[in-house]
């Protein structure tokens, strides 16, 4: 269970989050939709560790989440997430040679012939075993994604954080790999939050839709108040106009929006 | 007719392009060789290619009266000793401190300014401490090598280091690699054909520190016979040397270029995932 309490993040007088409280249950899957530049992408980093909250608590079974990132969470970032000079197969396998091998970071003989086993299995799961000697370079990009994601998976993460893992693939790759993500993330019981500037993303994917948003805005001083979150929905219970306001929420540029409220 | 910047010449056109001014300067300089040898046949400054063979073969194939020693394969051999020696030391000093500054910030916070610094040293002006310091033997000449190279390396390096991008280095952590492992597993195996790289653009600097070392204080080496035989105007020695040089630092180009190519094909097929 991840709780979230009074949740804050400065940057020196530039607020980014203000006052977030939620609550999310082991097995969810939040998909966090926003303008950009409203604190998704802040509020991803510090489920990972690489930022602290300012004030407020972000608790991950009752404590609070280590300040770096560890295997207990995995990620997905849009690119250069895989190891270039890796072949697919040993990008899988690294994973656990970090675990078994603290010394070299390498396994050999039975050990590593277990380690290849099971990475295959994995490989066979996102479907990339034909790719399983290339290089990341030789893959389009949703097999490059594919293994973003094998290679996260084969350390049994509790919680999967994906940083618009599909913004740069085409419509037809993306379904796939929506499919993909939906049967791994019921079959490894995972908490998924998934950052997407794609709302139909947000509403075909997961349990939970969480859209940032900031509420107030001071024209002269854009950065005095934070995005909260302004809609917080469960898929497949939302109404048409919500989602055409969230749609016009989401697509409206940020200086249009203060311009167009202070008049 | 279409515009310069896309007319492209074919392939067999490419190459004839690319061997004319070679042709031209040879023909220029046989030429010019011929009058001034005809004018006066002992003329030393354009010698024919025939002297220079003569000269060549003497140093090459005959024992030297003196010493009985092959000069011109005692020569090469010593100057490729000094050079793999001083680029090999400076690789790997340069490689661990441009590795270490790149990827851990407390390295980086004390060192990284005093690299910065030494590599904006003239070496040549260190040569004088060089001598003094480690006498006029072999130590000194590869020192300077090193002192000229090993900064270039270490601060290429840790370029390279910092570009590689912050998803890869994220991503090992939430695999669970420890900083040992990100460096041995992630970055070393990424910045070897950078190393290489960077090797292979010192070596221009290493051959200048080399012949200026030996030109200075030496007993032996290419850059110190063509300083010793310049007294007698031996054009016909100095000329063959450079163009060995040349050939020798062509060859060591190559070989690098071909390594790295053979042993990391997903750094030039332009991997960067």
């Amino acid at each position: 269970m991840i709780e979230i309490k009074n949740l804050w993040k400065e940057y020196g007088d530039n607020v980014v989050l203000e006052d977030i409280s939620k609550t999310v249950n082991d097995g969810e899957f939040v998909t966090l939709v926003g303008t950009s530049g409203c604190g998704k992408s802040t509020f991803l980093k510090m489920l990972l560790g690489m930022e602290s909250p300012t004030r407020g608590q972000l608790l991950i079974d009752g404590q609070p989440i280590p300040d770096e990132p560890d295997q207990s969470r995995g990620i997905v970032f849009q690119q250069y997430s895989v190891f270039p000079h890796l072949s697919v197969l040993e990008n899988v396998m690294i994973a656990r040679e970090f675990e078994r091998a603290p010394l070299l970071g390498k396994l050999f003989g039975g050990r590593k012939k277990q380690v290849r086993e099971e990475a295959r299995a994995l490989l066979e799961k996102v479907g990339l075993t034909p790719a399983a000697d290339k290089y990341p370079h030789e893959l389009s990009g949703g097999m490059r994604q594919r293994l973003a994601i094998a290679q996260a998976l084969i350390r049994k993460p509790k919680v999967l954080l994906l940083d618009e893992p599909f913004g740069a693939l085409d419509p037809g790759i993306r379904a796939d790999m929506h499919q993909l993500i939906l049967e791994l993330w019921r079959e490894h019981n995972l908490t998924v939050f998934m950052v997407t500037h794609d709302l139909s993303e947000g509403f075909y994917l997961g349990t939970r839709l969480w859209v940032f948003d900031k509420v107030r805005h001071d024209p002269q001083a854009p950065g005095a108040w934070g995005a909260q979150i302004t809609y917080d929905l469960p898929v497949g219970e939302i109404p048409a106009d919500t989602l055409a306001k969230m749609q016009q929420q989401i697509n409206e540029p940020e200086d249009k929006k203060i311009t167009g409220e202070s008049a | 007719m279409k515009r310069l910047v896309n007319l492209t010449p074919s392939k067999p056109a490419r190459i004839l392009l690319g061997l004319l001014p070679f042709a031209l300067i040879l023909l220029i300089y046989v030429i010019a060789s011929d009058a001034r040898l005809e004018a006066n046949p002992s003329d030393k400054l354009l010698p024919s290619f025939e002297q220079m063979g003569d000269a060549i073969s003497r140093l090459a194939f005959e024992p030297s009266k003196r010493t009985g020693e092959y000069l011109f394969w005692q020569d090469t051999l010593s100057s490729l000793t000094r050079l793999g020696l001083g680029i090999g030391i400076a690789a790997f000093i340069g490689f661990t401190l441009g590795l270490l500054t790149g990827a851990l910030p407390t390295a980086y916070a004390p060192l990284a300014p005093l690299i910065t610094v030494i590599s904006l040293i003239p070496p040549m002006a260190l040569l004088p401490i060089l001598f003094i310091v480690f006498g006029l033997g072999e130590l000194s000449k590869i020192a300077l090598i090193i002192f000229g190279v090993a900064p270039f390396i270490a601060r290429d390096i840790q370029r390279c280091t910092l570009e590689i991008p912050r998803e890869q280095l994220i991503k090992a952590q939430t695999l669970g690699a420890s900083s040992w492992h990100i460096v041995w597993r992630v970055l070393v195996p990424q910045l070897m054909p950078r190393l290489i790289n960077a090797m292979r653009l010192s070596l221009g600097a290493g051959w200048l520190f080399l012949i200026a070392a030996e030109g200075i204080a030496s007993t032996d080496g290419l850059g110190y016979r063509i300083f010793l035989v310049r007294r007698y105007l031996s054009m016909d020695v100095i000329l063959p040397y450079v163009a060995w040089i040349t050939l020798l630092a062509f060859i060591i180009d190559w070989l690098l270029a071909k390594t790295s190519q053979l042993a990391f094909p997903w750094h030039h097929q332009g991997g960067k995932a």
